[in-house]
């Protein structure tokens, strides 16, 4: 226990602060459960009772499934793994909305006390054709990293290091290229938008790149190939709507899904790719 | 030319064509609408038969409005296809959605405002486009030359309330389409700057969304007012 410092807390707040684990709440889930990509699935409805307001969601999963496995009933399958916001595993779409209610966080970053006791909370999947169910609230998101590998990266000859600041970059076009990379493509883009579309992550890795020499040389090939692959993977087209991007985790700006088309039209435009 | 075919038909170039014909009929609703302003000239229509005249005559603008009936049939037919394609890139909804808190309404049922305006389109250009090419329009004679009556045609249909009524709902559709349309065309084509991007919206919001409507709205109403007397 951290020692009480006067200058940071009165007395009352103090107290209260440390009484605060005796406070319970309780919440009625309503889940998706799914055996299989091939079964339908539904609903399901727990209660709990004895949850912290200090737990993140994914904990109050884990009393949940505590639960369920105690009963002998299957635990609700879900993705996680860093549980510190940084690595996009988590993917609840929670009452209506992807990562839960909170904005500029994940679903591991969201915590009990953004609900009231005795809340309904409805958590579902991710929804898009290209991002089938596993199981329960777990998705393929395999669709992302094909897009990856159709163009999201720079060609380097390996060899020595390069020196440092060999390459001259304004701290503007650093920082722009580092706000698209900050995506951790978790999804939430495709979860939000109403045509399941993914043009903000495709769009944050086309820009990360399209705005650094470094990734200059390969950006009309970039566009082209990671726009087609997008479209393969059945994503749908973008509405401007901005959903996704009050959603993303990482509030990665809409300034790059104007950049991506700019690149991918004026790839279009220039590329001596004659086949399309 | 396979790549047009392939850019045409990918997403973003799709949205390219929404754009571009979007942008298009975005224009022609000023030269409309500043146009048929003369419908609030009180000299019994001449003005507007006048140019009703040079608007069904000018060769300039016969050949803009070929390319006006293909713009407005391109945009409808794409947004049929990508609505399309967008409902498949959802097979399953979620039983419980919030996209208010994420989004405007307008942009994310610019389908339903435009299926309104669609039919709104096909009925105005029944009453009048039609009339004025195959109907039979009674002729009015300004200084001794023959002009069709386009006017008498006007009065009679914005004589009924109904008719009035439809027109300002359609008004009502074309504000909120466009507060989402015109400055989100800009962005499909990737104009985005924090220069101009702000005056597009400005331009989208004010003129567009409410200024263009709402002097649409009122000419059916002053038309209604006029011939019922009330004004």
């Amino acid at each position: 226990m951290q020692p009480l410092r006067r200058t940071d807390y009165d007395f009352t707040t103090a107290v209260a602060d440390h009484l605060q684990f005796l406070y319970k709440m309780k919440v009625n889930l309503k889940v998706w459960r799914q055996k299989n990509n091939n079964t339908a699935g539904k609903l399901v409805e727990y209660g709990l009772d004895n949850i912290s307001p200090d737990m993140s969601f994914l904990e109050m999963f884990d009393v949940l499934n505590g639960e369920l496995t105690r009963k002998g009933e299957e635990p609700v399958a879900f993705d996680h793994d860093c549980r510190e916001g940084i690595c996009g595993m988590c993917s609840m779409y929670i009452n209506g909305r992807a990562h839960g209610p909170q904005t500029g966080a994940t679903t591991c970053q969201l915590h009990m006390r953004s609900f009231s006791d005795g809340d309904t909370i409805v958590v579902e999947p991710w929804r898009a054709r290209a991002f089938p169910v596993l199981k329960d609230l777990m998705v393929d998101r395999s669709a992302f990293d094909r897009v990856i590998q159709s163009g999201g990266y720079v060609s380097v000859n390996t060899g020595s290091a390069p020196d440092a600041n060999e390459i001259a970059i304004p701290r503007s076009v650093s920082d722009e290229a580092m706000d698209a990379a900050q995506c951790i493509g978790c999804g939430a883009c495709v979860a939000a938008c109403k045509n399941a579309s993914a043009m903000l992550f495709v769009a944050a890795k086309v820009s990360h790149m399209a705005v650094l020499p470094q990734g200059k040389a390969e950006s009309t090939l970039r566009a082209e190939r990671m726009v087609a692959q997008m479209d393969a993977e059945g994503f749908g087209a973008c509405s401007f709507t901005g959903a996704c991007s009050v959603e993303c985790p990482k509030s990665i700006s809409l300034d790059h899904i104007a950049r991506m088309n700019r690149e991918y039209l004026g790839a279009k435009l220039t590329s001596e790719n004659m086949q399309g | 030319m396979a790549w047009v075919t392939q850019t045409l038909s990918s997403s973003l170039g799709r949205k390219v064509v929404m754009s571009l014909t979007g942008l298009f009929l975005s224009t022609f609703l000023i030269v409309h609408m500043a146009g048929n302003l003369q419908l609030f000239k009180d000299d019994g229509g001449r003005a507007f038969n006048e140019y009703t005249y040079f608007m069904t005559h000018n060769p300039l603008i016969i050949t803009v409005s070929y390319l006006l009936y293909t713009s407005i049939l391109v945009h409808a037919l794409m947004a049929l296809i990508l609505t399309r394609h967008n409902q498949a890139s959802r097979p399953v909804r979620y039983a419980y959605s919030h996209p208010e808190a994420n989004s405007l309404w307008s942009s994310r049922n610019m389908g339903i405002l435009g299926t309104v305006l669609l039919l709104f389109i096909i009925i105005h250009m029944r009453t009048f486009w039609y009339e004025m090419h195959f109907g039979s329009v009674p002729m009015a004679e300004y200084d001794g030359k023959q002009y069709k009556d386009l006017y008498a045609v006007v009065k009679v249909a914005f004589a009924e309330w109904w008719y009035v009524l439809l027109y300002v709902i359609s008004m009502v559709a074309i504000g909120f389409h466009l507060a989402h349309g015109f400055q989100s065309g800009f962005q499909t084509m990737g104009i985005r700057h924090p220069k101009y991007t702000p005056i597009i919206e400005t331009i989208g919001t004010y003129f567009f969304a409410i200024i263009i409507p709402v002097a649409f709205a009122a000419m059916p109403v002053y038309v209604f007012l006029q011939v019922h007397g009330i004004i």
